[in-house]
């Protein structure tokens, strides 16, 4: 470790980010501190977060565009605030093209939904194996429904998308092509833009499951050339409860509602119905005010520290935590092993320990880190595993706290005796 | 100190070297249980004389503790009536759901008190009852099974 210790270098002033992450300085159970290592999972929040939240609840708090008084001119005006946030922060062209969801497994069973609803047998759509469940489910979902046919691209032995057969699997009969843009098992980071001009050339849409990318990486959806790109609110610094679909308008306008409500209308006979345009057709029900209120903030925080600096400290912690990983003697690494292309989260096995006695041992010694199939359980098939221990990081993250989970690892060899 | 108490040696011992592994023949019924949120899974074959749990055999996947809760169970119920080894298993997840306030009762539970540490880690009382939960479902469809097929017999008595 000494050698990366001395080439690790951040544009990120460490000590004030933590700072704004009050959690990041409490104490666990018999003093130790905190070692968060699973922000791929959910990331901690800042104070300017939680007091755009609390404020709104305690000065602001009414139901939106339906309140004909002052305080829901207000929550109406912080909730479509909100929505400029977000759109200004991916780029988007259109304020109208930011449709606020639940979370981004909503985001893609409301793609699969409604772009899928109008596959027919003989339609294809094209996947990956390295797609989290929520990427992968619903289009099994609307296949069975439509009888179109699910297709996926394999993963190379070093992690990556096979593109050996693209040309065979984007082919005239696809529909929709919806891949993830930064793995959450492998931190794969995957050539969207090329694969989208793929799909175009065929007549296909392009949805990208951006959870991972978002946080990590500057996002131009006017840039990426995608037609749908979804991502949640919990992993970008902000509240859990919110996430967002973009798509182009001329696409969204032209796709039917998904679920029905208040809100989503344009007017309501007992005869039949008409529909409000987007994003209000997507929004039925009362929105998640407050938690878009906190999206607002957060996306406000990360553009204040800059996201070309967060994607810079990110492949800097990633290079050092690759190089830490590769000196525990049995640790193999799920996924790519260089930085090149590696989003924030590593996977790996650690020979004669099982990943969940792997993340107890760390956890007893403060440090979180997830195991399990991270809800990617293909891609573990794909590499012979049944699960595996994973640690991911943030813009908060520290040098001294990779050494914490390189030195925990030594530890858990120890302690089951396979050192 | 903490880490001790929930990785005790004899969990570690049925760990490295589990009881009753490889799928055995004959058999009543098998099941394979899952745990969704971590992916551990067992197949575990049970064989039934009337009430009496005449064997057990599993194949697993999984950590520590679930490999060695389902070799302990094994043990703990292979020779006994059905009732006793559920009665036993009530008694194990008392202990389980007991956040560490639970007595173990070694008399019953034998190698299983090892598992009382277990409890104060709530994210892995599941891995401990995943054994268990495959038991008593192959168990429960075993009595069912051997009840029909002796009603069919004796239909076929009377028939004759």
């Amino acid at each position: 470790m000494t050698d990366a210790r001395t080439t690790f270098s951040s544009p990120l002033d460490l000590q004030s980010v933590r700072a704004d992450f009050p959690i990041l300085s409490r104490e666990l159970a018999g003093g130790l501190p905190l070692v968060y290592l699973d922000s791929a999972n959910s990331s901690q929040k800042p104070r300017q977060v939680v007091q755009a939240i609390e404020d709104h609840y305690l000065k602001h708090n009414a139901n939106v565009a339906r309140a004909m008084h002052q305080l829901g001119a207000e929550a109406t005006a912080a909730y479509e605030g909100a929505r400029d946030k977000v759109a200004a922060f991916i780029g988007a062209p259109d304020r109208n093209e930011i449709v606020f969801t639940k979370n981004i497994s909503e985001a893609l069973n409301l793609v699969a939904h409604t772009v899928g609803g109008s596959l027919k047998p003989g339609d294809e759509v094209v996947i990956s194996e390295m797609e989290h469940h929520s990427n992968i489910v619903p289009w099994q979902m609307v296949c069975e429904r439509t009888g179109a046919t699910l297709k996926w691209f394999g993963v190379t032995d070093d992690g990556r998308l096979d593109l050996s057969n693209v040309d065979e699997l984007i082919n005239e009969r696809t529909k929709i092509v919806s891949l993830t843009w930064v793995s959450n098992a492998l931190g794969t980071i995957n050539p969207i833009k090329e694969l989208a001009a793929k799909a175009h050339a065929v007549g296909a849409l392009m949805v990208v499951d951006a959870a991972q990318a978002v946080p990590q990486l500057p996002v131009n959806v006017a840039e990426l050339g995608a037609d749908l790109v979804g991502f949640t609110g919990h992993k970008v610094v902000g509240p859990t409860g919110v996430g967002v679909l973009w798509g182009r308008y001329d696409l969204l306008a032209s796709l039917p509602p998904f679920l029905g409500g208040g809100e989503m209308i344009e007017v309501v006979r007992m005869t039949g119905s008409t529909y409000a345009p987007p994003p209000a057709r997507f929004e039925a029900g009362t929105p998640p005010i407050a938690q878009a209120v906190g999206l607002g903030a957060a996306v406000d925080y990360l553009s204040g520290i800059g996201m070309d600096k967060i994607a810079a400290h990110e492949h800097a912690i990633v290079e050092y935590a690759l190089e830490g990983l590769k000196t525990v003697p049995g640790l193999t690494i799920l996924g790519p092993t260089e930085a090149k292309d590696h989003g924030g989260a590593i996977s790996f096995e650690l020979d004669g320990v099982h990943p969940h006695d792997v993340a107890t041992v760390l956890d007893t010694r403060g440090i979180a880190v997830r195991a399990g199939h991270h809800c990617a359980r293909p891609v573990h098939e794909r590499f012979g595993v049944q699960s595996s221990t994973r640690a991911s990081f943030y813009l908060y993250t520290t040098p001294e706290e990779i050494e914490a989970l390189v030195d925990g690892l030594g530890f858990v060899r120890s302690f089951f005796k396979v050192a | 100190m903490q880490l001790d108490s929930l990785y005790q040696e004899i969990i570690l011992d049925h760990y490295r070297s589990p009881h009753h592994t490889g799928l055995a023949d004959p058999y009543d019924v098998e099941v394979h249980h899952v745990n969704p949120s971590c992916g551990d899974e067992v197949t575990l074959r049970v064989e039934l004389d009337g009430d009496t749990v005449t064997g057990i055999t599993h194949e697993s996947v999984g950590c520590s503790i679930s490999q060695a809760a389902t070799s302990v169970m094994s043990d703990l119920v292979i020779g006994k009536p059905v009732a006793e080894g559920m009665a036993t298993y009530e008694k194990f997840l008392e202990l389980m759901q007991g956040r560490g306030n639970v007595e173990p009762d070694e008399e019953v539970l034998e190698d299983g008190v090892a598992f009382a540490g277990v409890a104060q880690f709530p994210a892995r009382v599941k891995c401990a009852l995943l054994g268990w939960s495959a038991w008593r479902d192959a168990t429960a469809r075993a009595l069912a099974q051997n009840e029909s097929q002796d009603a069919a017999q004796q239909e076929g008595v009377s028939n004759a």
